[in-house]
């Protein structure tokens, strides 16, 4: 239930692929090993798949924010890929609120709305 | 009058690794009490949030899970228990976006949404019980 989660460099992007049970304290770390890595290698894009998890709560999802925001201000864009169905129909009825933060459907399209957005700064609602 | 089954699992909040443990556990019984996905989710949810509440307000607890029934419904009902401080204010700990912890505010508030049913009491001398229960098949 410990250990670290990987982080692959993949030329400019940062994909994470969450495939363990979230704890709290695993949370944080990723937080930190991924502006360690931003701030190592300058990456532009993060991409963060978590089609492998089964459960959202309040403390995952203000994680998962947290990491957007350090990473855009050391200048990388994070989109959040995969989320199951009922992840999202929970996160709803939660009361989570994601402002500004980027999702797609699919690593895919992920990689694919990071790459629209490159070297573009757009207003963020 | 909720019925609940003699059979219930016990689990002790001691630790983040034991608010996984609660989360797979109820999880596990809710899918063979033969709940949807989404109601496995929501219960798992719910979990999470309580069994982390007891763990960051009170220093940790117990919780129980088990199997009731009212008339011809099935449900789940979880119990979160502990012995801290307690709620000074109940109302204000419900609503959206209070947190005296590293939270999102949404514990409490959120657990009761996402539960048919929910209570919070009080114990003697000090500490709370939080109770959730959620029906088969209903929306």
């Amino acid at each position: 239930m410990s250990g670290q989660i990987p982080l692959l460099v993949l030329g400019d992007t940062v994909l994470i692929t969450i495939q363990v049970d979230l704890h709290d304290r695993l949370a944080v770390q990723l937080r930190d090993d991924l502006s360690a890595l931003l701030a190592r290698r300058g990456c532009s894009g993060v991409l963060i798949d978590i089609s492998a998890l089964d459960l959202v709560d309040s403390f995952i999802a203000r994680q998962l924010a947290t990491m957007a925001a350090t990473a855009r201000l050391m200048g990388a864009r994070t989109v959040i890929v995969g989320m199951q169905p009922a992840v999202a129909i929970t996160l709803v009825e939660l009361g989570v609120n994601w402002p500004g933060l980027l999702t797609a459907l699919n690593v895919e399209r992920g990689l694919a709305q990071l790459s629209e957005d490159h070297g573009v700064e757009q207003p963020r609602a | 009058m909720v019925w609940s089954n003699p059979e219930h699992e016990h689990y002790d909040v001691a630790s983040q690794e034991d608010v996984v443990r609660v989360r797979r556990a109820v999880q596990g019984y809710a899918e063979r009490l033969g709940f949807s996905v989404l109601d496995q989710t929501r219960l798992m949810t719910a979990a999470s949030e309580l069994a982390r509440n007891a763990l960051v307000h009170a220093g940790g607890g117990e919780a129980t899970v088990e199997a009731v029934t009212r008339g011809l419904q099935r449900g789940l009902q979880l119990t979160l228990q502990d012995h801290g401080p307690g709620i000074p204010d109940l109302e204000l700990a419900l609503r959206d976006g209070y947190s005296s912890g590293d939270g999102l505010g949404l514990g409490l508030g959120g657990a009761q949404r996402l539960a048919h049913e929910f209570e919070v009491e009080p114990l003697m001398p000090s500490g709370l019980r939080v109770v959730v229960r959620r029906w088969r098949g209903q929306p």
